[in-house]
């Protein structure tokens, strides 16, 4: 097991220098300019002598190189200082990402947009899941009774109906038409856990987003769940099961369940990009403060740090979570294990 | 003699040589398709939104771009079923308009991706040499933010393909582009598979023992065998195109306002929710009938191209 997992890692390394490759490649060629915030009125030459002090006349793969330091070593270990508050290294003089924007380092700005983004979608993904497998399970289990129809239709209708109609919806029904919920999310509202108030108007807030992107998980992972149910429950240890006089209830539960998760985990995890995209959209209807806005903001404002950094980050987190889903894979299903 | 004892048997005998019916391929597989009733529905409304797109402008009348805005924000009349926009501008015309672009920017990001993939998955299921790069490529682009890559690569490449070949046609090469170069790898994978299998069948051999050119033998032999998952891919590619063009369009970020695709009529819309709630509806809901009726066109040849469902 364990040199299955250093296998696997050993595979993602590759893959995230190359993707990060392919995002520097990319905004590279950007024409923005860390000279276009500055007055207007400073002669060309001393905006060329700025741009070469600032490494810009460097060789590609100077510049390539010194990122990567800044992405792998420099920068989590600012956002750890910025997070925990623990100081590893020389914290203050250590060389940051500015943003071109906000001339602030970007790595606060994330730091201060990722616990919203984290909260939307981690609360989307497990109510997601809680209903997805449920119902999978039930819409195999009774194959073409009205439960199951009526399952294929809506989940097919969530599956395809796309989350920024589903959200303009929500907020049209729910706080235009119906006033239950806030439509937008408010950005200065500091959770007090001892009062219950602060904690339902929090809640208030977040209701409508995690609904809609959990409905969008849910629907896609039922499809599946079903699908794999289907396939298991016609095997022949669930027959020797029922002949051995086990239960209804742990037949499914225990035998077919379990086989039958293991392909849904694996698409739970490779899920993740797609969570992230639809959480780019969510937080720009419902103006979430989180990663996802601040991708747009950043990419409007022409901010290629900014930029650089989120898309780097979004492409780690596909990698560890494509590694995560592996590695769940074969603890799973031990046949994989020995390839 | 022989004749006559012939004819005897026949007549006493008829039931015995039986007449069968001639079944193709094709024939069976639209008779499965039509057992699928999600499937069918699916095909009627599809055809009726081409349909309307196609014909719809030149029935309805105007061209959804001019503004107008003596006649801005009304609620829906007999003269504007859905009420007109912000600038006065009649959104049943815009939607009818706007469907045009969507589809024509879903079918060929479609084409695009379908092609890439099918080439991908072919040649790395034939040549052995090339599998290992191309699979690594493959799973590469699978790890790639494709949302996020998507937004930075029209931020920067708008301005430049616009200024070269015209601010639409810019967009709709730049748009067709990058949905087709980021949904490939799934084809790629599926027609990889099915190649490996279709290898490996005696006819291919055969082709070989003759000497045919492998370039024949992919053309000829391999590729009419793995149309089947490349379809199906086909099908739901449509969709898949037509929702990443839609939330390009929604994020700000994809055709200008005067192209009026459904995404872009949702991203202006959706300042509007309070004041026209139905300019939000309709492209909206145009939207989602096209993706569920393409999912369920996908879900109905899956199971109808399928050989164990298609045999009863």
């Amino acid at each position: 097991m364990g040199r299955y997992i250093i296998r696997r890692s050993l595979f993602a390394i590759p893959t995230l220098v190359a993707i990060s490759l392919i995002i520097f490649t990319i905004l590279d060629l950007a024409p923005g300019d860390p000279t276009s915030q500055l007055p207007l009125n400073i002669p060309a030459e001393t905006r060329e002598a700025i741009r070469q002090a600032l490494g810009f006349g460097d060789p590609f793969l100077v510049r390539w190189l010194k990122w990567m330091q800044h992405m792998l070593i420099f920068e989590p270990l600012n956002a750890i200082d910025q997070i925990f508050g623990v100081c590893i290294g020389d914290c203050a003089n250590r060389s940051r990402i500015i943003a071109w924007a906000s001339s602030a380092p970007v790595v606060d700005t994330i730091v201060q947009r990722l616990p919203q983004t984290i909260w939307v979608l981690g609360l989307a993904f497990i109510f997601g899941v809680i209903i997805a497998i449920p119902v999978g399970v039930i819409s195999a289990y009774k194959q073409y009774s009205w439960f199951d129809n009526v399952g294929t239709f809506v989940t097919m209708i969530g599956y395809s109906v796309p989350t920024f109609f589903t959200g303009l919806l929500a907020i049209l029904i729910f706080s235009t038409l119906l006033g239950w919920f806030p439509s937008f999310y408010t950005t200065t509202h500091v959770v007090d856990w001892t009062s219950w108030e602060s904690v339902w108007f929090q809640i208030e807030h977040m209701i409508l987003p995690v609904a809609v992107l959990s409905l969008f998980n849910a629907a896609a992972l039922s499809r599946f769940t079903r699908a794999s149910v289907l396939d298991n429950l016609n095997a022949d240890y669930v027959r020797t099961a029922r002949s051995k006089g086990l239960e209804e209830r742990g037949v499914v539960l225990t035998h077919v369940l379990r086989n039958s998760l293991i392909p849904v985990v694996t698409l739970i995890a490779l899920q993740i990009p797609g969570i992230f995209a639809g959480a780019i959209i969510t937080e720009q209807i419902f103006r979430v403060n989180g990663l996802g806005h601040l991708l747009i903001s950043a990419i409007g404002q022409g901010d290629v740090p900014m930029v650089q950094t989120l898309t780097f980050i979004f492409a780690a987190l596909i990698v560890l979570f494509n590694l995560i889903a592996d590695v769940t894979y074969g603890f799973l299903d031990p046949r994989i294990r020995y390839d | 003699m022989a004749t006559t004892q012939q004819r005897a048997s026949e007549s006493q005998a008829p039931d015995l040589v039986e007449e069968t019916t001639h079944r193709s391929l094709r024939s069976d597989v639209w008779r499965q398709f039509r057992r699928h009733k999600g499937a069918v529905v699916g095909l009627v409304l599809l055809g009726l939104i081409v349909f309307s797109v196609a014909f719809g402008p030149m029935l309805w009348g105007g061209d959804g771009v001019t503004p107008d805005t003596a006649n801005a924000s009304l609620p829906p009349s007999r003269e504007h079923p859905m009420g007109t926009d912000n600038l006065g501008r009649d959104v049943m015309a815009r939607v009818l308009v706007g469907g045009r672009i969507s589809l024509a920017v879903g079918i060929t990001a479609m084409i695009v991706g379908v092609f890439l993939g099918t080439a991908a998955g072919i040649l790395s299921g034939f040549f052995k040499r090339l599998d290992g790069p191309l699979m690594r490529i493959t799973d590469l682009f699978l790890a790639l933010p494709i949302l996020p890559l998507l937004l930075v690569v029209i931020m920067l490449f708008r301005e430049p393909l616009a200024d070269a070949l015209g601010a639409n046609t810019g967009i709709f090469i730049l748009v067709v582009g990058i949905i087709g170069v980021t949904s490939w790898m799934q084809t790629a994978r599926v027609v990889r598979g099915e190649v490996l299998s279709v290898k490996e069948e005696e006819f291919v051999l055969a082709a070989q023992s003759i000497g045919t050119r492998k370039s024949n033998i992919v053309l000829r032999h391999i590729l009419p065998n793995v149309l089947s998952p490349v379809m199906v891919s086909a099908a739901l590619g449509v969709a898949i195109a037509i929702i990443t063009e839609s939330a390009l369009s929604f994020l700000g970020l994809g055709f200008p306002s005067n192209f009026p695709t459904w995404g872009r009529l949702l991203f202006d819309a959706k300042d509007y929710l309070k004041l026209s709630p139905m300019r939000v509806i309709w492209p909206g809901i145009m939207i989602s009938l096209t993706v569920i009726s393409v999912n369920f066109i996908g879900d109905g040849l899956r199971d109808a191209l399928d050989p164990r469902l298609r045999s009863r």
